[in-house]
């Protein structure tokens, strides 16, 4: 099987990666950049654990091919917060407990990021909607959807 | 047993080829190995699964306009094989033109899944329960393909033969969809039964369009598309022909739902029985028709 060296922006900076072809971008995050902050809950498309930016929109990284991303701008858990402070959906998920176990988090922290780049004052009816690709086993969504709308506000 | 909950993907040799000459050419080459793919949300997950084995996968995104996404107000709306769903969706073209087509395109999967996820892969797994195929057909959909002897086109109407069967041949890429305007102020519905109401394939899927045509003894003329009730998505010629034949009462919608029903084929599987699918066609038949129709009056 071939491998192949991309070029790839992982959360600011830039990488230089050989990767075969059938690995994943999740993989390749996890095993070769060792950011686990993206979870694997399903290698499926399923849980959205592991929900990354993909210029600048999510996608499932388990369902992504890692070499389909040479070029390319990638955002994980890990590049969401700045130097300083927290993202206001990570203070707001603390701040309303949508924290229990902690797996789908990155995940929903990603797909509630997406959401308030591209819509920032989401109802809640469209916030419900952009989380219907992150399971949670913990929390029953409550906190959580009440998290996204604080973060809303700020 | 062990039982692998997260297989890796199987070894394959990953194909990005400068054109689609290239591509038909490669496939056509190797017709029982290789495979094309966009957002692969249905690729992988079957071979994951081990239900394919590819040794190539061809990747056919962006590729010679594969990419974009063109409303014309004299020849109607191109969507690119590499469009994604949330693009679509977003489109005001097609949100002003075919609703319908965002709307079906919003009740796949999560929105992180449609932003791989395409229409042009949806139509091309074939899949009888494919929830954009349904608006596709209604539009009057035709596929704009490239084969080893350059472009063509086909109705998507007669493009499924199977549940994964269509009439593609080794190096054929499907490079976009086109729809032609729709008739003049039709009203379109999908409803979508699933096991919940996001997010889940169907169990049953009906789509309606109808319109005000005054060449027709009712005034009216509908189109249904019924997903998961057959090996391939069934567009049922006698509801048209019924309703645009008979004036249109509570009663007529009734008897066309029954005739919507009596078309289908349904299987039982862990989704839903047969039985249960055949009346599920009737009942959300006769939902979605009254749903249109009254818009439409
Ligand atoms: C978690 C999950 C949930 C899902 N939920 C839904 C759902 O609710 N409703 C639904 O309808 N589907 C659902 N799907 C299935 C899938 O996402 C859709 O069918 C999607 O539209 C496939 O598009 P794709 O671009 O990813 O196709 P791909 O996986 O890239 O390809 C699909 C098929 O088409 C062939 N193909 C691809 N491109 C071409 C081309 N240009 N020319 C010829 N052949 C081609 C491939 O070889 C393959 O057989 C789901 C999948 C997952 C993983
Ligand atoms: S691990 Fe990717 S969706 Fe579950
Ligand atoms: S907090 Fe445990 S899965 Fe969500």
């Amino acid at each position: 099987m071939a491998f192949h060296k991309i070029n790839i922006t992982i959360n600011g900076g830039l990488e230089q990666v050989v990767v075969p072809s059938n690995m994943t971008l999740m993989q390749m995050l996890r095993e070769n950049l060792a950011l686990t902050g993206t979870k694997n809950g399903c290698s499926a498309g399923e849980c959205g654990a592991c929900t990354v930016l993909l210029n600048g929109e999510p996608v499932n990284s388990c369902m992504v091919l890692a070499v389909e991303c040479d070029g390319t701008n990638i955002v994980t858990v890990e590049g969401l917060a700045g130097d300083q402070q927290l993202d206001p959906v990570q203070e707001a998920i603390i701040q309303s407990g949508g924290v229990q176990c902690g797996f789908c988090t990155p995940g929903i922290l990603i797909s509630a990021r997406a959401l308030l780049d591209r819509n920032p004052d989401p109802a809640e009816e469209e916030i419900r909607e952009a989380l219907v690709g992150n399971l949670c086993r913990c929390t029953g969504y409550v906190r959580i959807i009440e998290s996204v709308k604080a973060a809303a506000k700020v | 047993m062990i039982l692998d909950t997260h297989p890796a993907l199987p070894e394959f040799e990953y194909i990005r080829p400068a054109n689609l000459a290239e591509a038909s050419d490669f496939l056509a080459q190797h017709p029982d190995t290789a495979r094309p793919f966009l957002g692969g949300t249905d690729v992988f997950v079957r071979m994951r699964d081990g239900f394919m084995k590819p040794e190539f996968l061809v990747d056919v995104k962006n590729l010679d306009g594969t990419n974009e996404l063109r409303f014309d107000s004299r020849t109607g709306l191109t969507v690119g094989a590499a469009v994604n769903m949330n693009r679509v969706i977003a489109s005001p073209d097609v949100q002003a033109h075919y609703p319908l087509l965002a709307e079906a395109c919003r009740s796949v999967a999560s929105y992180q899944l449609r932003t791989r996820a395409t229409i042009v892969g949806n139509l091309c797994n074939a899949s009888p329960a494919g929830d954009t195929i349904g608006a596709c057909l209604v539009f009057g959909g035709v596929l704009h393909l490239h084969g080893v002897s350059g472009p063509r086109q086909e109705p998507l109407s007669g493009f499924f033969r199977g549940p994964g069967k269509t009439t593609l041949k080794p190096g054929d890429i499907v490079t976009a969809i086109h729809f032609p305007i729709p008739p003049n102020g039709c009203v379109g519905k999908y409803i979508k039964l699933g096991r919940n109401q996001l997010s889940d394939l169907s169990i049953v899927g009906v789509t309606a369009l109808g319109h005000k045509d005054s060449t027709c003894s009712s005034g009216y003329r509908f189109r249904l598309a019924l997903a998961s009730v057959a090996p391939v998505p069934l567009m049922p010629a006698e509801v048209e022909t019924y309703l645009a034949n008979n004036p249109l009462t509570p009663d007529a919608i009734n008897e066309a739902a029954r005739l919507a029903s009596q078309a289908c084929s349904p299987i039982d599987d862990v989704r839903g029985g047969a039985r249960y699918r055949r009346q599920m066609v009737r009942n959300l038949s006769v939902k979605a028709l009254t749903e249109v129709w009254k818009k439409l009056d």
